[in-house]
C-alpha cells in the first residue's frame, strides 16, 4: 500500500522532468514588515500516518528506528534533525522530512501529503501578536511551548500551528488557500508593526 | 474657563481643533468636552426629538448629550461622546441633529409641539391611513428626530479583531482595579488590566483625595508605572469590556488610534475576545441625576462630572455654581470648588437633617424645582418648606447618588439585587462564573473600601490560580460613610411649568413614564419600549434607575418589585466596523485557488465561485463577445474533438485498511466490496434519513486502497460523514480516511480524441483494451508518477489525470497546448454544466437534500443484498410513492423557447397557483448539440408522463412557456460514446 515516492523539489533530479514544480506560495513570499518575516518553508516530504488498530506502540518504535522520532503526544511533536513527527489530529501523525520507510505501511495507513499544504514560517518580535489576530488559540509560552502543535482556525481557515521557537511559528493551511493566508498574515503583520510604532499593545 | 494651574492636562502641549468649523485651543490630556467648556462653548448637541440645546451632563462614557460626528464621507463616524473623545491636533468635530446650525435650529419648533409628542405619540397619531406609515410618516419622523448619520459609503478604514488570554482580567483601573493588579502582578499572575479611559486611575484622577499621604492621582500614576514595568502585566487603556460570556470569555473594544492625528497603518479600533481564568469587576459606579423641571439646561451637570472638569481638566464651566444633592458628594464638590476659588451660589441638600461646615450658603431640606435659561442655565428655583426662592447661577452640579456599574454581571442572565441602604442595585452573587466584583460596584464607595476590596479580590483569585500572595500593603485612604436619602424626581407640585427629564438622549420625561403606567405599560420592559427610555446611545446609563423608581411610584410597587430591564452586551456603543473587523473585501471568506488559476486568468477566463473555490466560467476566444458563444464552442469542441478542464476541486478521499470494502458497502447504496483493483464504480450515498447525500465515483487502486471522489460542494460534508461513520457507527472496522483533495491536481480530458491527446504525454501509451471505460491505474508522464481514471462527466470518451499538485500548473499548460493543437482547448464550468445536462448527469442542483434515490430514478442502485446507511429510512411510506416529484427532462414546445431553473411546472391548462404546483426545474441550459433549450427537473409522477405537454411558469422573471416531458438523458442515452 506504499505510494510512489515523490522526490522533493529541492533535489536537482526533479529538474529533469518537463514539469516545473511550483511551491504553494510561489510569487507571494518572502515578506518582511517591521521586525517580522514571513517565509515559505522548504518543500519537505510530508506523509500522513494513521496507525492501524492496536499498532500505535509498534509504529512508534518503527518510526524511532527508521527516522529517529517517536510518536508525539496529543498537541506535541517530536524532532530529530530535519525530521519531525507532528501530532495532526485524532489518531493522525504527519511525518515531515524524509520519505517514509516502506515498512511503516504494515503498521499504519501511509499517505503522501507533500503537496497538500502550504507551509509558512512567521518569525520575529511580535509573531505571537500577529497570530493573536488570526487564531483564538492561547499561544502564551506557558500554554504553547516549543514543539507544540495545534489543528486550529487560522483566519477562518482550518490549519495547523507549530511553535518552532520563542518568536517563530509554523503555519499550515491547504495549498489552495495559500494566497488568502499570506494576505491575512501580512495584514496582521502591518497592524502589529503599526501598533509597535505607537508604543502600544 | 481654564484655571491658571492644576489639572492633569499637559499645558506644554497646546492643541488646535475645530467644532462646527470654529477654531479653538486645548491641551493634550483634554477631552473634546473639557476643551470646549474651557473655551466657553457649553451647547454641544441638540436633543433627539425636541431639538433642545444640550451641554455635557457627564465627563465620561455614559454621556447622553454631547454627541458629535468626526470625519467626512466613508470615514464619517457619528454619535461619538465629546466627553471621552481625546483631543488631538487638527481634530474636527461637528454637532448633530440640528438645522441649519447648532446655535439656531429650526427644528427646535418641535419643542413647542411637546404636548402632542409625548410617549407613544407615533402609535396614536400616525395610525391612518395605514399605507402612509411606511411612505410618509416614518421617513418624515426619521428626518426630524435622530442623532448622527453614517455616510452610506463603504469604509476602508482599518479595524482589527484579536484574541488575548490571561490568568486574571481586571476590568477597570480605579483604586480597586489598580490595587488588584498590583497584588496579582507582584504575585506573578498573567494579568490584563483594561480601562476605558486613556489615563488609568478612574475617579482618583478626578478627586482631591490622598492615598498614603500622596495625591491620589499621583499614587495612580506611580502604580500604573510599576505595573507597566512588569512583563506579566498587560495594560489595556482605552479598552472597554463590552460583554461577559461563557467560560471566562469577555469581549472588549479598544480605541487604538482614534486619538491620533496620524494613525498611519494602525487600526482605528480593535475588537478583542479575552479569555481569562479569573476576572475582577472593578468598574466603579456612575452618578445619577435628579429630575426637576428643565433639568437638561446646558450648565446643569452631575456633581462628579463638575469635579472631573475642575480637578482633572482645570476647567470651570461657569462663574456662579450651585450644588444640589441628596448625599455627601454634594459637599465634596463644594469643598473642591472652594479650594479652587470658585464662587458657590448655594449648596442645596434635600436631606433635612444634613449639616455643613463649609463656608457656603447651605440650604438643607430643600430641592431645586425648576431651571431657567435656554442655551445656558441662568437661574434656578429652590423649593423649601417655607416657599420658593430664585437663585442666579450658570452652573448647577447635581448628585442623586451612585449606581454601581454592574452591567456585565447581568450578561449571563443574573438580575441585580436592590440594596436599600445605598439606594442602589448591586451585583447578584456569583452572577458570572469566575468574576469577582470589587469596590464601588458592590456599593462600597470609599477609597479605603475600594483599595481593600481590590486587594482581597486579587488574593481570592490568586488562591484559585494556585499562586502565592504578594503581601502588598494596603495603603491608607479616606473611608467616609455613604449617607443618602433617595430622591429620584422633585415632586411635580413644586416644579411649576416645564418638563423633568429622565432620559436626556431620547427625550423621555417623568411625565412620559407616568403616562406609560397610566396607559397600562406597567412592566419595566413595556415602559421602556413605549417611552424609548434607555434605548439611546447611552443605553439608559443615566436614566434606567430613575425611570424605574418613578414607574415603581406610579404603579404603587417597590423598586425591587419593579426590577430593572435586562442589561445586554455590548455594555457600551460598539461600531459594527470593529465587530466585523477583517471581514471586508478579501477578508470575507478564504479563496481556494486551483493550480491552474493563474493560467485561467491569463487566458482571460472569468471565474465563478463554487463553495470557496474559484473556477473558470469559460475561456473566451478572440471575436467572442458573449459567454454563450464561448460556451457553445467549448461544448462542440468536447463533443467533436477534445477539451480539458480542471476538476481538482472535487473532493478526493483516500481510504485504506483491511475493512475498506465492508466500510464502503456500509456507506454506499450499491456494492463496492466486489470492485477489483484497477476499476472505478459510480456510487450513491444516503443520509440516515434515506435521502441522497452525494454521488461520485470510487476507484480501487490496490487491494484495501480506494480513492473516493465527491462533488465539489459535498467534499467537506462527505469527509465529515465518513469520519462519523468510522468513529461512531462502525468502530469495529479498521479503516483510515485521509483527505487528499489538495494533494492532487486533477484534470478532465474529454472528447473523441482524448486518448490521442493522452498518448502524446504518457510514458507508456494506453489502449482501450488495457484501459477500458471505468478503469484506473498508475501512469507516468516523463517519469512523474500520476493517476489515470477513465471516467466521464460529459458523456464523451474521457479521462481524469491526476498529478501531485506541485506539477498542476505545468500539466495544465501542457494539456491546454496539446488540446489546442487538436482543434480543442480548455473549457469552463458553463460548458461542463451543459455537457452534463445533455447527459442527464446530476449535481447538487438535483441532489438538493430533499430527493431520494427513487426520485432520481436510481432505486436500482439500492442493493438488496446488504444493509447500508439510509436503507431502512428510505423504505418509509411515501419515500417511494409513485406520485412523488421525480426526475425528468424537458424541452420547450411553445413560442417561448426558454427554460429557466427555478421555474415551476403546472398541468397545461391549470392556473399557475401554488395549489396546482406539479414540480420545478433544477437545471436548464441551451444545448448547442441539440439546437434547443433543455432542462432537468422534478415532476409529480414524472417518468409516467413522458410525452405529455405541460406548462412552465417562472413567476419571478415573468417567463412562461409550454414544454414536453422527456427522459432526462437528452444525448447518447445508451452511453456508447463514453464506453466504446
Amino acid at each position: 500500500m506504499t505510494e510512489p515516492v515523490i522526490k522533493p523539489v529541492t533535489e536537482s533530479a526533479t529538474d529533469q522532468t518537463p514539469f516545473k514544480a511550483i511551491p504553494p506560495c510561489a510569487g507571494l513570499l518572502p515578506l518582511s514588515i517591521g521586525a517580522l518575516d514571513l517565509t515559505e518553508q522548504p518543500h519537505a516530504q510530508m506523509t500522513l500516518l494513521i496507525p492501524w488498530e492496536g499498532q500505535e506502540t509498534a509504529l512508534s518504535k518503527a518510526l524511532e528506528k527508521a527516522h529517529g522520532v517517536a510518536l508525539p503526544g496529543v498537541g506535541q511533536s517530536t524532532q530529530s534533525h530535519a525530521t519531525r513527527a507532528l501530532w495532526f489530529g485524532h489518531n493522525q501523525v504527519l511525518l515531515t522530512g524524509p520519505a517514509p520507510d516502506p515498512a511503516l505501511a504494515d503498521l499504519a495507513a501511509v499517505t503522501d501529503l507533500s503537496d497538500a499544504y502550504a507551509c509558512l514560517r512567521l518569525e520575529g518580535a511580535g509573531a505571537d501578536r500577529v497570530l493573536a489576530r488570526l487564531t483564538p488559540l492561547d499561544l502564551r509560552d506557558v500554554s504553547f511551548r516549543q514543539g507544540a502543535v495545534a489543528r486550529t482556525e487560522i483566519a477562518h481557515m482550518a490549519g495547523a500551528l507549530i511553535r518552532e521557537g520563542e518568536a517563530a511559528f509554523g503555519l499550515m493551511v491547504y495549498r489552495s488557500m495559500a494566497a488568502t493566508l499570506v494576505h491575512e498574515v501580512s495584514d496582521a503583520m502591518q497592524s502589529v508593526t503599526a501598533r509597535a510604532a505607537l508604543g502600544g499593545e | 474657563m481654564r484655571l491658571s494651574k492644576g489639572g492633569l492636562i499637559e499645558r506644554a502641549k497646546p492643541l488646535t481643533f475645530t467644532f462646527d468649523g470654529h477654531r479653538y485651543q486645548g491641551y493634550a490630556g483634554d477631552t473634546l468636552a473639557s476643551a470646549l467648556l474651557a473655551n466657553g462653548q457649553r451647547v454641544m448637541g441638540r436633543s433627539f426629538k425636541y431639538h433642545r440645546p444640550r451641554g455635557p451632563l457627564t465627563a465620561g462614557p455614559e454621556e447622553p448629550n454631547a454627541l458629535v460626528t468626526l470625519g467626512h464621507g466613508p470615514t464619517q463616524e457619528p454619535n461619538l461622546r465629546a466627553t471621552t473623545l481625546e483631543l488631538f491636533d487638527g481634530l474636527a468635530a461637528r454637532s448633530q441633529n440640528r438645522w441649519p446650525s447648532l446655535d439656531f435650529d429650526l427644528l427646535a419648533a418641535n419643542d413647542l409641539l411637546a404636548p402632542f409628542l409625548g410617549a407613544g405619540f407615533y402609535y396614536k397619531t400616525f395610525m391612518w391611513p395605514r399605507a402612509f406609515w411606511e411612505k410618509l410618516y416614518e421617513p418624515a419622523i426619521r428626518r426630524a428626530a435622530g442623532l448622527g448619520a453614517l455616510s452610506g459609503q463603504a469604509n476602508e478604514t482599518r479595524y482589527e479583531k484579536a484574541f488575548a488570554h490571561c490568568d486574571l482580567l481586571i476590568i477597570g483601573a480605579g483604586p480597586a482595579g489598580l490595587m488588584a493588579a498590583l497584588e496579582a502582578g507582584r504575585a506573578g499572575a498573567d494579568v490584563i488590566l483594561a480601562d476605558e479611559d486613556a489615563l488609568m486611575g478612574g475617579r482618583l484622577n478626578s478627586e482631591t483625595l490622598s492615598i498614603d499621604d500622596t495625591p491620589a492621582h499621583a499614587w495612580a500614576a506611580h502604580t500604573v508605572a510599576e505595573l507597566a514595568s512588569m512583563p506579566n502585566v498587560r495594560l489595556m487603556p482605552r479598552t472597554t469590556i463590552t460583554g461577559a460570556y461563557d467560560h471566562g470569555t469577555y469581549s472588549a473594544v479598544e480605541r487604538v488610534s482614534m486619538h491620533l492625528a496620524a494613525p498611519n497603518d494602525a487600526p482605528r479600533e480593535a475588537f478583542w475576545r479575552i479569555n481569562a481564568e479569573r476576572a475582577i469587576l472593578a468598574t466603579g459606579a456612575l452618578e445619577r441625576p435628579i429630575a426637576f423641571a428643565n433639568n437638561d439646561r446646558p450648565g446643569i451637570m452631575l456633581a462628579s462630572a463638575l469635579r472631573s472638569y475642575v480637578n482633572r481638566y482645570a476647567v470651570v464651566p461657569g462663574r456662579a455654581v450651585a450644588i444640589f444633592g441628596n448625599n455627601d458628594d454634594a459637599h465634596r464638590t463644594a469643598a473642591d470648588l472652594l479650594d479652587k476659588g470658585v464662587h458657590i451660589a448655594a449648596l442645596i441638600d434635600s436631606r433635612p437633617d444634613a449639616t455643613c461646615t463649609l463656608p457656603v450658603r447651605f440650604i438643607p431640606g430643600a430641592q431645586v424645582a425648576h431651571a431657567t435659561g435656554r442655551k445656558s442655565l441662568e437661574a434656578i428655583t429652590i423649593a423649601t418648606q417655607s416657599g420658593t426662592d430664585r437663585l442666579q447661577c450658570d452652573v448647577l452640579a447635581v448628585s442623586g447618588g451612585w449606581n454601581p456599574t454592574l452591567h456585565l454581571t447581568s450578561h449571563m442572565g443574573a438580575r441585580p439585587r436592590w440594596d436599600a441602604k445605598t439606594a442602589a442595585f448591586l451585583p447578584a452573587p456569583d452572577a458570572i462564573p469566575g468574576l469577582i466584583p470589587a469596590g464601588a460596584v458592590t456599593g462600597r464607595f470609599s477609597t479605603h473600601a475600594a483599595l481593600e476590596a481590590g486587594l482581597t479580590a486579587a488574593r481570592d483569585a490568586l488562591s484559585v490560580l494556585g499562586l502565592k500572595h504578594a503581601q502588598t500593603d494596603l495603603p491608607t485612604a479616606e473611608d467616609a460613610p455613604y449617607a443618602i436619602t433617595p430622591l429620584w424626581a422633585v415632586p411635580a407640585s413644586g416644579m411649576g411649568k416645564g418638563r423633568a427629564w429622565l432620559d436626556f438622549a431620547n427625550d423621555v420625561t417623568v411625565k412620559d413614564v407616568k403616562l406609560a403606567s397610566s396607559e397600562g405599560y406597567k412592566s419595566v420592559e413595556h415602559m421602556k419600549r413605549y417611552t424609548t427610555q434607555g434605548m439611546a446611545p447611552d443605553q439608559g446609563k443615566n436614566s434606567n434607575i430613575g425611570a424605574l423608581a418613578i414607574l415603581a411610584d406610579a404603579t404603587g410597587r417597590s423598586i425591587p418589585e419593579t426590577g430593572t430591564t435586562t442589561y445586554r452586551a455590548p455594555y457600551a456603543p460598539t461600531t459594527l466596523a470593529a465587530m466585523g473587523a477583517g471581514g471586508q473585501g478579501k477578508g470575507f471568506a478564504p479563496e481556494r485557488l486551483t493550480t491552474s488559476h493563474a493560467a485561467t486568468l491569463k487566458a482571460g477566463a472569468p471565474t465563478v465561485e463554487a463553495g470557496l473555490w474559484h473556477r473558470p466560467s469559460y475561456f473566451p476566444r478572440p471575436g467572442e463577445t458573449h459567454w454563450r458563444q464561448s460556451c457553445d464552442r467549448e461544448v462542440a469542441m468536447v463533443r467533436s474533438h477534445v477539451g480539458i478542464t480542471d476538476v481538482s476541486t472535487l473532493g478526493k478521499i483516500d481510504i485504506k485498511g483491511r475493512d475498506t470494502g465492508a466500510f464502503l458497502d456500509f456507506v454506499y447504496t450499491n456494492m463496492f466490496s466486489t470492485l477489483k483493483p484497477g476499476r472505478v464504480r459510480y456510487g450513491l450515498m444516503l443520509r440516515e434519513d434515506g435521502h441522497v447525500l452525494d454521488d461520485g465515483t470510487t476507484a480501487c487502486l490496490a487491494p484495501g486502497h480506494y480513492v473516493m471522489t465527491t462533488t465539489t460542494a459535498a467534499a467537506g460534508p462527505v469527509m465529515r460523514h465518513l469520519e462519523f461513520v468510522a468513529q461512531a457507527l462502525r468502530p469495529d472496522l479498521d479503516v483510515a480516511l485521509t483527505s487528499v483533495t489538495e494533494q492532487w491536481a486533477q484534470f478532465a480530458i474529454a472528447g473523441p480524441r482524448s486518448t490521442d491527446l493522452l498518448n502524446t504525454l504518457l510514458d507508456d501509451a494506453v489502449t482501450d483494451e488495457g484501459f477500458p471505460f471505468m478503469a484506473c491505474g498508475p501512469v507516468a508522464i516523463k517519469g512523474t508518477p500520476a493517476r489515470l481514471f477513465r471516467i466521464s462527466f460529459s458523456g464523451e470518451r474521457a479521462y481524469e489525470l491526476a498529478v501531485p499538485a506541485r506539477y498542476g500548473a505545468a500539466l495544465f499548460d501542457l494539456l491546454k497546448a496539446r488540446a489546442e493543437a487538436m482543434q480543442g482547448g480548455a473549457y469552463g464550468m458553463e460548458a461542463l454544466n451543459v455537457l452534463r445536462i445533455e447527459k442527464g448527469l446530476l449535481t447538487h442542483a438535483e441532489l438538493h437534500g430533499r430527493t431520494t434515490a427513487f426520485d432520481l430514478g436510481m432505486q436500482g442502485m439500492m442493493s438488496k443484498k446488504k444493509d447500508f446507511i439510509g436503507k431502512t429510512a428510505s423504505e418509509r411510506p411515501g419515500l417511494m410513492a409513485p406520485d412523488r416529484e421525480r426526475l425528468i427532462g424537458l424541452r420547450p414546445t411553445g413560442a417561448v423557447k426558454q427554460l429557466l431553473a427555478g421555474a415551476h411546472l403546472f398541468d397545461r391548462d391549470a392556473e399557475a397557483t401554488r395549489m396546482n404546483d406539479q414540480g420545478y426545474i433544477t437545471s436548464a441550459c441551451f444545448s448547442p448539440t441539440l439546437g434547443h433549450a433543455i432542462a432537468l427537473g422534478f415532476l409529480v409522477r414524472g417518468p409516467d408522463r413522458i410525452g405529455e405537454e405541460i406548462r412552465m411558469v417562472d413567476h419571478l422573471r415573468g417567463v412562461e412557456t409550454t414544454c414536453e416531458v422527456v427522459a432526462p438523458q437528452f444525448f447518447d442515452p445508451d452511453g456508447g460514446r463514453a464506453r466504446d
